[in-house]
């Protein structure tokens, strides 16, 4: 009786369009129907409401340039070889299911969905797709392709945000999605071993079921897999409270260009045993072989998870509010997230929702805490709130009575990229700053736009920049800069570049934080990384993958 | 105009975001552990509550007490009523281990509150997620002898009186009576505000007055017996066939061809 009306009140809730439900806190849009889910997946149609609300449609969404011809700069290199039926018929030969090809000869609409990125600016133009359903196909794929010279781009959920995941030119896609099964669960060590294209929500999912948490949270959790993850060392939501991948991740288990597997699925955590092999494969964004499996630690899920939104008057504001909560809150806080007032506005305009708050203020922070005891927690969250409060340094907030309001509360943070991308595209630079200077980026590059007269707001059709804003990780001093476009447009680009590279390398940040560098960053890493150790990159790369066949074009510049 | 002396009355249940769970001896739902917040329905009212405060001269409504009669968590729930406006509050205190009220005994309760407190009109929420009894309105407007509107997906004051639009299968019906009256609300009456944080902090100072069942002339005593309680069946999963041929053969295997 009890679960039928809660499905039944779902329905009505999620028909009422009040509220949001989970799952559409995941990346809605990005799940593909064709992604069926072998465990419970809570992927419902609930996702996509965003989609539909997508009404305003300009040219830059439409049809999407290929990449080739927007960077004539960049060239196809004359090493690899061009495909032929006689390698499409040894895939054929080595792939145990006849669904494992998506083939240019039968179904070219079908590949368009691999080869375009999810930010819609960079477009391949591969003739096959190959979803090998275990470490044994990937190795004859590779080992193949190797011989001769045919060049791959590995792709997971295909959400990266930098190009890293779509190919340049014609390179082969080997797509994960196929390998989708846990491998094995320790309730008691929390250790998870499981294929590299199960998808994040999924994995959660199994794991919630069994009181763990993955330690890596994102918006486009829906969509990506958790082996795209590693590869592309994925930051998100929780690293304040979980670190990074370099620390979470066990094992992997790899399939380098020459075929050779790498079975490195250690579910130790402590392991001084020669190099730690691992390490180079988490970040390397398919450069140097194809993650296939993953060993990771997760950590006990909290039960008592309370979240905070408030409203703040100044960016000095915020500083003091997370200096408190860093007091105050402790080894309780696992979120500390900063939206500028502009995105809210954003939100609030694509997706019709009323405003959590009866004012607006400049910035918006969500604070999210988690522990193990609710009536601990509540305290110490109280004692925070009347202090900042008390001192006026939030002007005012609410704290989410339940779960629905607190998931609803997470959508104005974690639903910006899609509010970014509503008119068109969106510029988007992911950058770590340090904390004094973090907002003054956006307010820098605001003054460029207006005084280059290219910005239109939300209204004005006339002009390409909708604006500039700004949200982040401000707990992980990592900015997200966006700018939302109707279209892009080269005069907008070559305001951004490189004045973006050369505000942050004069502040020695970092031009890549968590987002990779794929194609969008790869002439721009010595912003952020000197000649020496671009060269030992270099080495390394050219030790795994000696011919280059791996996602080239792409990373750090070959020479 | 009439002063409204509004009467709502909320519970605590288990989230509706969260699943729940049969426990092992398929008794009751698993509530240890697992997070509460207020019945949805009940947010409902205190929020129309609040809105025929905010739409009407001050002094319309007099008086919003909010009352639940559960454990002493319960609390909690009264605290969020009254972040989001209502004024003061009763906590009728069951002891944890006791078993949920039936309908009729929480309407009795509600009956001799609405009375002792000079209540004019009452706004509950059409049923709670736990047991979806939807009885406790109907039979305090029978106890008491009031109209009754159920399921109300709009409301509006007119003097001494109270248009109702109510959600009915298929469509609306628009009803009128005459104060005092019992509400229920439906899903679509009006979407719940957040509690701003001065107003939970206001909350904590606001009267929660805490009073026991024996102040009541309610015996806590059920007349039904939950013998069993289980999930139901789980879902089967769909296939995956490579292809056409896969799907002929897998359809004519079902006798679907």
């Amino acid at each position: 009786m009890q679960s039928l009306s809660r499905a039944t009140l779902r329905a009505l809730v999620r028909s009422n369009a009040t509220r949001a439900t989970y799952s559409s806190r995941t990346a809605p849009g990005r799940i593909l129907s064709s992604r069926v889910l072998p465990l419970n997946a809570t992927a419902t149609p609930a996702s996509r409401e965003f989609a539909t609300q997508s009404t305003r449609c300009y040219v830059a969404s439409k049809e999407v340039k290929f990449t080739a011809d927007n960077y004539p700069n960049v060239q196809r290199d004359p090493r690899f070889s061009k495909l032929t039926r006689e390698d499409v018929d040894y895939f054929k030969s080595v792939l145990s299911s006849q669904s494992s090809i998506i083939d240019a000869q039968d179904d070219a609409s079908e590949l368009e969905g691999f080869n375009t990125d999810w930010v819609r600016k960079y477009r391949g133009q591969s003739q096959l797709v190959l979803k090998p359903k275990s470490a044994g196909e990937v190795s004859k794929i590779l080992k193949y392709c190797n011989d001769r010279n045919l060049a791959v781009v590995p792709q997971g959920g295909n959400t990266g945000l930098v190009g890293g995941s779509v190919p340049v030119f014609d390179e082969i896609v080997i797509s994960l999605a196929a390998m989708n099964s846990i491998r094995s669960f320790d309730e008691v060590s929390g250790v998870l071993v499981c294929d590299a294209g199960v998808i994040l929500e999924s994995a959660d999912s199994y794991l919630r079921e069994r009181n763990h948490i993955f330690p890596l949270d994102l918006g486009a959790k829906g969509s990506c897999h958790v082996g795209g993850n590693v590869a592309t060392n994925a930051g998100g939501l929780r690293l304040l409270r979980y670190g990074s991948l370099h620390g979470t991740v066990l094992g992997v288990e790899a399939v380098l260009p020459d075929g050779t597997i790498l079975h490195d699925l250690q579910t130790l955590r402590k392991n001084n045993t020669g190099f730690d092999l691992k390490q180079i494969f988490i970040g390397s964004e398919g450069t140097v072989g194809i993650i296939t499996g993953i060993s990771i630690l997760c950590p006990r899920r909290s039960n008592a998870v309370n979240t905070a939104y408030f409203g703040l008057d100044s960016f000095d504001h915020v500083k003091r509010a997370f200096t408190k909560a860093k007091k105050d809150l402790g080894e309780i806080l696992s979120a500390f997230e900063l939206m500028d007032g502009l995105t809210q506005d954003l939100f609030h305009k694509t997706t019709g929702k009323p405003y959590p708050l009866s004012d607006r203020y400049p910035f918006h922070v969500l604070i999210e805490t988690s522990g193990s005891n609710g009536e601990h927690d509540s305290a110490k969250l109280e004692a925070f709130l009347e202090e900042v409060m008390g001192e006026e340094i939030v002007a005012d907030g609410t704290v989410a009575q339940d779960e629905t309001q607190a998931q609803t509360l997470w959508r104005w943070r974690e639903g910006l990229p899609e509010a970014c991308a509503h008119w068109g595209g969106t510029y988007k630079y992911d950058v770590s700053i340090p904390l004094n200077d973090f907002y003054t980026l956006i307010e820098d590059c605001r003054k460029l736009f207006d005084d280059a007269g290219l910005v239109g707001g939300m209204e004005d059709d006339s002009k390409p920049v909708i604006g500039v804003v700004g949200w982040g990780h401000m707990g992980d001093s990592n900015l997200h800069l966006n700018v939302p476009v109707r279209w892009y447009d080269k005069k907008v680009e070559g305001l951004l570049e490189p004045w973006v590279y050369e505000w942050i390398e004069k502040r020695k940040g970092s031009i890549s934080a968590e987002h990779g560098l794929g194609f969008a960053k790869r002439d721009f890493v010595q912003y952020s990384r000197d000649e020496t150790a671009l060269e030992i990159m270099r080495r390394v790369k050219n030790t795994f993958d000696p011919k280059g066949i791996m996602n080239p074009y792409k990373y750090i510049p070959t020479d | 105009m009439s002063t409204l002396r509004i009467l709502v009355p909320v519970k605590r249940v288990i989230d509706y975001a969260v699943k729940p769970r049969v426990n092992k001896s398929q008794t009751a739902v698993e509530i240890a552990g697992v997070k509460h917040s207020m019945n949805p329905f009940d947010e409902l009212s205190v929020e129309e509550s609040v809105r025929l405060r905010e739409k009407h001269t001050p002094k319309t409504v007099e008086d919003i007490l909010a009352i639940s009669i559960g454990p002493p968590k319960a609390a909690d729930t009264l605290r969020t009523a009254m972040a989001m406006g209502c004024d003061r509050s009763i906590h009728v205190e069951v002891p944890e281990k006791d078993e949920m009220l039936e309908p009729l005994q929480v309407a009795k309760v509600l009956k001799e509150v609405v009375e002792k407190e000079g209540r004019n009109l009452v706004i509950l929420g059409k049923q709670s997620i736990d047991d979806d009894s939807s009885q406790t309105g109907q039979m305090l407007a029978g106890l008491l002898g009031w109209g009754q509107a159920c399921g109300a997906s709009e409301v509006v004051l007119d003097g001494e009186y109270l248009k109702v639009t109510k959600e009915v299968d298929g469509g609306t019906e628009v009803v009128k009576g005459k104060l005092p009256m019992v509400v229920t609300t439906d899903l679509r009456l009006n979407e719940p505000r957040y509690a701003s944080l001065p107003n939970i902090m206001k909350a904590k100072k606001k009267k929660l007055e805490k009073k026991k069942l024996e102040d009541f002339q309610v015996r806590a005593e059920n007349r039904l017996k939950n013998l069993k309680v289980t999930e139901p069946p789980p879902r089967q999963g769909g296939g995956k066939v490579d292809n056409v041929d896969g799907l002929i053969s897998k359809l004519k295997e079902l006798g679907a061809l």
